[in-house]
Formats: structure tokens, sequence, C-alpha cells
């Protein structure tokens, strides 16, 4: 297999299994940093229990997230070398800037977080958490900073043969970046609340700690409601975005063949084999339109059109994406963020009615329901990112100029397969981890424990009696 | 001074940082299985690095992000031409992090030996590739004139990268018991202090081997400065004065002088490179140097700016975390959090 294949299914697969775990830990951060800082002004104890709880099955997926994270800043350097020394000028700076002033506040205080209760005063600690949430985000922030660069260049000029940075404020503030940041964060913020949601679901259902888990549902729903209307909302910007500064992506998004004006919006398409026809094709008039101009008219570039407007410019090759998956992955996408928002105004109406008993089945369904953020997140990126071909850098480096050219493809191979296993096997751990946490509940208060303590002589004395 | 000799700085200090605080974390991960007799020893062992360990390697990311960002060419250079060390020392690290969180929370004891030995195994092999690789550049390996690596893998395991490794090695483990000698109580303690005397006069010995032998073998005796000896000399001198502390039975010196012998270790080393970031063993011409291998001078500017700004927060916080947890561990399980 040759090395530009296997070096785009190794940072697929290992970005992919990345990113899983990522959005649960932007989320979920915040979430027990709220629970905890109920917990100091209250001084209820239910809620330090709800930090301890949620806590536990965070760092869980925290510790998946990181170690993978590593994975993907070695990677540019060892299979994307060429990548590397093109955009190192300008991409390297956000990548470095995050280490330096968000990954190291957030290892070093999560340690601090997990090893400090006894150590720091309880308003201390909650800080420290809030420190980790914070710093996640502003770790996230930094990232997507150097991806909106890969997706819409700004504030360079081509020197010595590379990129090099002339504007850094004009790479910060990429339009990508703007629509995109708040997009994955409130895409954290829905995984974590239909991770609440869920689990606290499956404990209601079974009359296991009412009051725990009520407490639980509702700060989750809350969270929930901002996080999937925020993903909406700048979804829909993004996509407006794209017209603009990735046409390619939106005409293979949409299977849009000629140049349109007004736009539907595809219903079914379906192409011929080789691409060249539509054998299916049923479209809402004036819809794609409308959602990108915010009225029924307004044009739309299509495939054939962009692909001789590309080869004019770059010269010849591929310069349409995958159809497929851009048009499969938007759909999964949006139909499930449209899902969400559904189920979480319905969780509302649930929680403020009061109608736990009568919606049992609700409650039943929600834990199932958590994996679909999982998927959203999922197809977004891969429509983000293989949306992009063949640019590794949108109208600048293709990917195969980007690929490591010391690198074999045995020595790919190798790797991917060596990933493969060990993220295998990882994943198994911890969903093993998740499911024994997450259905045992939240350990019994301290009182309890004492009593639980007391228990066995009692029996005892029973007995003897 | 210029800004690209500030960067090669600011690299060596990132890496040192690296190495003398993940150092003691890889030593006693090594040791893990070794030290203890029960699960009881073990969660101590692993509970005296469980606050740090995640802290002290992010020097080792920011190490590489900042590598990219100042000198893109040795970042791909160095990580694609070193692929399959750098995967190995990536499994190692990921088996090894995923492990700390995961191995106390199940009470089968062969999921718990599983995470352990992932601890140890994965705390070995960063250990033993980054001499192999760091003595690599210094030596020289094959670099075209387009900064490309065109060795194989087995052309990177040569005797002088094989001595590299196994100083290093022992330099951890040492590194890490003399650690482990002010975090523990009772048994383990008496173990580890044991352990520091006997490893000590191994470590000199081959330190001092490696040290003569890499005057030797790089380039270094056609480029002396005065900070290629000095560094060299002041890591002799740290190592032996840890065994003059050891005689008098102060261990907390003798770590101090641990940590000094490491961080003057990979000083010499950036001072045997210096100019060069990577050495053509081709071509001298061909090397990749703080010049050629460099960012824009806007790029480095503006790194330098935020470079100062945090890094020395970074350690403050940091500092405040060995403050806070200062104490030693005990064997009471209720304060074992692991």
């Amino acid at each position: 297999m040759d090395v530009l294949l296997l070096a785009r299914l190794q940072f697929a697969i290992t970005i992919i299994y990345h990113f899983f775990f990522v959005p649960l830990t932007l989320g979920l951060s915040i979430v027990v940093a709220i629970f905890e800082t109920i917990y100091v002004t209250s001084g209820n104890e239910v809620y330090k229990r709800m930090t301890k709880f949620w806590g536990k099955l965070f760092l869980i997926n925290f510790a998946i997230g990181v170690v993978t994270g590593i994975v993907q800043e070695f990677q540019f350097g060892m299979a994307w070398s060429e990548y590397s020394r093109y955009v190192g000028d300008i991409f390297g700076a956000p990548l470095a800037i995050e280490a330096l002033v968000a990954f190291f506040v957030e290892s070093t205080f999560l340690g601090v977080w997990v090893f400090g209760w006894d150590k720091l005063s309880k308003g201390l600690h909650a800080a420290v958490m809030w420190l980790v949430a914070l710093s996640s985000t502003v770790s996230a922030m930094w990232i997507l900073i150097a991806n909106a660069f890969m997706q819409h260049p700004v504030g360079y000029q081509i020197n010595n043969g590379r990129a090099e940075l002339t504007d850094f404020s004009q790479v910060i503030f990429n339009r990508v970046f703007t629509t995109h940041f708040p997009h994955v964060i409130s895409a954290g913020l829905t995984t974590a609340a239909f991770f609440v949601l869920g689990i606290s679901a499956y404990h209601l259902v079974r009359k296991n700690e009412p009051d725990f888990f009520r407490k639980s549902f509702r700060i989750a729903i809350v969270v929930g409601l901002i996080g999937t209307v925020l993903v909406g909302i700048m979804g829909h910007l993004q996509g407006q975005l794209m017209l603009e500064i990735q046409p390619t992506k939106l005409a293979a998004m949409e299977a849009v063949r000629h140049n349109e004006d007004p736009a539907g919006l595809s219903l079914l398409t379906i192409q011929s084999r080789d691409g060249k026809t539509d054998i299916v094709d049923i479209r809402i008039p004036y819809l794609l339109s409308i959602m990108l101009y915010n009225r029924p008219s307004g044009g739309v570039q299509g495939m054939n059109e962009l692909q001789a407007e590309y080869e004019q410019k770059y010269g010849p090759g591929d310069y349409i994406p995958s159809v497929l998956l851009a048009y499969l992955s938007f759909r999964a996408m949006v139909g499930i963020g449209l899902l969400l928002i559904a189920v979480t105004l319905l969780a509302i109406y649930v929680d403020v009615k009061n109608l736990f008993v009568k919606f049992a089945w609700f409650l039943k369904l929600l834990p199932w329901m958590i994996i679909l953020p999982y998927l959203a997140n999922t197809t977004g990126w891969i429509l983000t990112e293989t949306g992009r071909e063949p640019w590794i850098v949108y109208g600048l480096l293709t990917m195969e100029a980007g690929v490591s050219k010391a690198v074999t493809s045995g020595m790919l191979l190798t790797s991917l397969i060596g990933f493969i296993l060990v993220y295998g096997l990882l994943v198994v751990a911890t969903l093993y981890l998740m499911f024994k946490f997450a259905k045992a509940g939240p350990e019994p208060n301290e009182v309890i424990q004492v009593v639980e303590e007391l228990t066995p002589s009692l029996v005892n004395t029973v007995e003897s009696e | 001074m210029t800004l690209n000799t500030v960067w090669f700085i600011f690299i060596g200090i990132l890496y040192t940082g690296f190495f003398v605080l993940e150092g003691f974390d890889f030593g006693v991960g090594i040791l893990l299985p070794f030290l203890s007799k029960n699960d009881l020893q073990r969660r101590t062992i692993i509970n005296t690095i469980g606050p740090h360990w995640d802290g002290n390697e992010v020097w080792l990311i920011t190490a590489g992000g900042a590598t990219f960002a100042a000198f893109p060419h040795w970042y791909a250079t160095f990580f694609s031409g070193f692929y399959l060390p750098l995967f190995l020392i990536l499994i190692g690290l990921i088996i090894r992090g995923v492990a700390f969180e995961f191995r106390g929370k199940d009470d089968n004891p062969l999921w718990r030996s599983l995470w352990d030995w992932c601890i140890c195994v994965g705390s070995l092999l960063p250990t033993i590739l980054f001499p192999i690789a760091f003595s690599n550049l210094v030596r020289g390996i094959p670099i075209d004139a387009k900064m490309q690596y065109v060795g194989g893998f087995f052309n990177l395991l040569n005797p002088f990268a094989i001595l590299a490794s196994l100083a290093v090695t022992l330099l951890f483990i040492l590194h890490g018991a003399s650690f482990l000698s002010l975090k523990t109580t009772g048994e383990i303690e008496q173990k580890v202090k044991s352990l520091v005397r006997w490893l000590w006069l191994l470590v000199v010995l081959i330190l001092i081997i490696f040290l003569i032998t890499s005057f030797i073998v790089t380039d270094i005796t056609d480029r002396l400065s005065v900070l290629s000896i000095v560094f060299p000399v002041v890591a002799v001198a740290a190592i032996l004065a840890a065994g003059y502390f050891l005689r008098k039975g102060q261990f907390g010196r003798v770590f101090l002088m641990t940590c000094l012998t490491v961080a003057f270790f990979v000083f010499t080393i950036f001072a045997f490179l210096y100019p060069r970031v990577i050495v053509s063993s081709l071509n001298p011409d061909w090397s990749l140097t703080i010049q050629n291998a460099a960012s824009s001078p806007y790029t480095l500017k503006l790194m330098t700016t935020v470079t100062l700004i945090f890094l020395p927060i970074v350690m403050i916080y940091q500092g405040w975390t060995y403050w806070i947890f200062r104490k030693r561990v005990s064997g009471d399980p209720k304060n074992l959090t692991y």
C-alpha cells in the first residue's frame, strides 16, 4: 500500500479515536466544576457526592483523551513532515502555545484536584476544577486555531518555499475559527449533558438515589439546552461561511452537480458508480439557498464548474472531495443535532412537570442516546476534514505533497497496526470501567458508610441472641 | 544573542525540564514491579508520583510543540527520521498514562498486574529510546542535502547510542530511587535507600565512560567551547557529590544532585550540538542548524514573548504542587488516591 494512503488512514483512525473522548472532557469538566461550586456555596453534601461520582467518570475519560492527544502532536512530524516544513512557521505556534498556556495548567492542576481533596480548602479545590475546565477549553481553542489555518489559510505569505506568518492576529481571528470554536465547545456541552442525562435516567428508572440523580438530571438539561441550541446556530453560520471559503466541500456535501440559483436541498441523491450522473435526485426547492443566504435565492457552485475552475487555477487534478462521505456525514450530523434538540426539550418538559413516572419509557431510552452526540461529533469532523480533499491546507498544499519522505509504507503499516491493537484494547478497558462505575452509581455517603461498617457487629449480636 | 540562539536555549530548557522531572517518574515506574512485595506497596509507590507525572509529561509536549514552532525543519526531520523509535515512545507513554488512572479502579489482581507492567514497560520504553535519539542527533545521522533522513532503523542502534541508552536508563533509575527515598516510609524506604547506595557507583562509572566516549565519537574536539567542557564536568561533579551526601545519609541532597546530573547531562548534549540541531554524517554542510532549520524572525519573536511570559508562570505553579504534596506517602490505604 502506498505511503499517502497509510498515513491518511493512520491519521484518520487516531484523530477520530482521540476526538471520541475530547468532547466529553470539554463538557463534563465544566459540569463537574458547576457541581463542586454548588457544593462549596451551598454546603449540601449531595453535591460533593455528585462531584466525586461524575468526577470519577470524567477522569477515566480524561486519561484516554490525554494519551491519545500526544500522538497527534507527534504525528505531524512523524508522518506529515513535509506538511510540517511547509506550515511550521504558522501552524507550530498555536500548538506550542496550547501546550505552554493550556495543557500545562490542565495536567498540573488535574493532579492537584485528584490528590488534593484533603490538602486544599474547599473553595480552592473547586477553583482548581475550574482551572482544569477552562484550560481544557483554551486548549481546544488553540487546536482549532491551528485547524482553521488548514481550512482557510490567512495571515501568511509564501517565502522560501513555505508559508510564513505575517499577521498572527489574522490567524487567531480566522473566521473559520470564530464559528468553529463555539460549535465544538457547545458540542462538548451537549455530549456531557446527554452523558449525565442518560446515566441519571438509568438510575431514576431503578429508583436508585432519586435525589442525587434528579439534581444531576436538572443541571444536565440546562447544559443540554445551551449546548444543543448553540451547536445548531453555530453550525448554521459555518455552513454560510463554507459557501464563501470552501465551495468544493459545499458542492460535495449537497451533491450539487451544476451551478444552481436558487439551490434546493437534497432529500435523496443517488449517483451512478462513476459519479458522473445522478440516478435519483430529489430536492426541496429553494431550501439550500434559504439556509445559505437567509432568502429564497442565491447561487451554489456545482462540482463540474468548480472542478474546471480549480483545474485552471491549480493545474490538473481531482479537486472534488468524496461526495459520499460529505453527503452522508452532513446528514447524520444535522439529523442527530435536530433530534437532540427535541430530546432536550422533552427532557425539560418531563423534569419541570415532574412526569418521571409517566415518561418511564423516555427515561429508559435516554441511556441509549448517550451515543448520539458522539456520532454527531465524529461525522461532523469527517465532513470537516475529508471535505478538504485533496488539500491538506486549502488551496495551498495537497495531502500528497505533505506526507513524509523519510517514512516507508512498512513503517507506517507497523505503527498503524500497533495503534489499532493498543487503541482497541484501551477502548475495551475504558468501556468496561465506564459501564462499571456508571451502573454502580455514587458511593454511599460518609454517614451511610459508618453504618455499614457497624452492620456486621449488629448482625453478629442478633445471631448470637 | 540572536533569537535563533534564544530558541535553541528554550528548547534545551524544555527538554531539561522534561528529563529532570519525568526522569524520576520514569525511574519510579521502571522500579515499580521490582521494589514491591504486595499491592499496598505498589499503590504507595504509584501514589508518590501520582499528582506529578502528568504535569511532568507536558514538558515533552511543549518541547515538541516549541520545536515545531521555532525550528520546523528540526521537528520534521527528527520526527520523521526517528519514526519507529518515536512510535514506540508514544506506545509507552499511552499505556503508562492510562495505567495510572485505570489500575486502582478494579480489584482483580490480574487487572492490577497488567497495568503495573504497563507502567513499568511504558516508563522503560521512552527511557531507553530518547537517549538513542538524542545521541544520534549529536553523533550524526545520514541527512541528505534536502534535510531528509536517508538511513534505516538499525542505523540508529550504534554502540554509542546503546551506551547512551544504558547510561540514561541507569541514571533515571537512580534518580527515581532517590525521589522514592524522600517520599516513602518503612520497608520501601529502606529498600530504596540500599538500592541507591549500590546503584550510585554503577551510574558514576557508566556516566564517566559515556562522557569520555562522547568526546571521541562526536566532532566536539574540533570545536571545543567553554560550555562544552563545563557542562559535563558539572554533571560528573554533581553525581560525585550525590555519593558524598549518600554517605552522610542526606537523601534530600542526593536527589538534588541527581536532578543536577540529569540537567547538566542534557545541557552537555545541547552544548555539543550548538549551533547545529541535527548533525549530518554525510556532509557537514547538510547539517540542520539553528539558522537553516528555523522559523521566520516574526514567528520567533512572537514565540519568545509568549514563552517569556508563560514559562516562569508554569515553573511557579508546578513548584507549588510539589510543595503541596511534599509529605511522604505512608502505606495507610486511607490516604492513597490511586
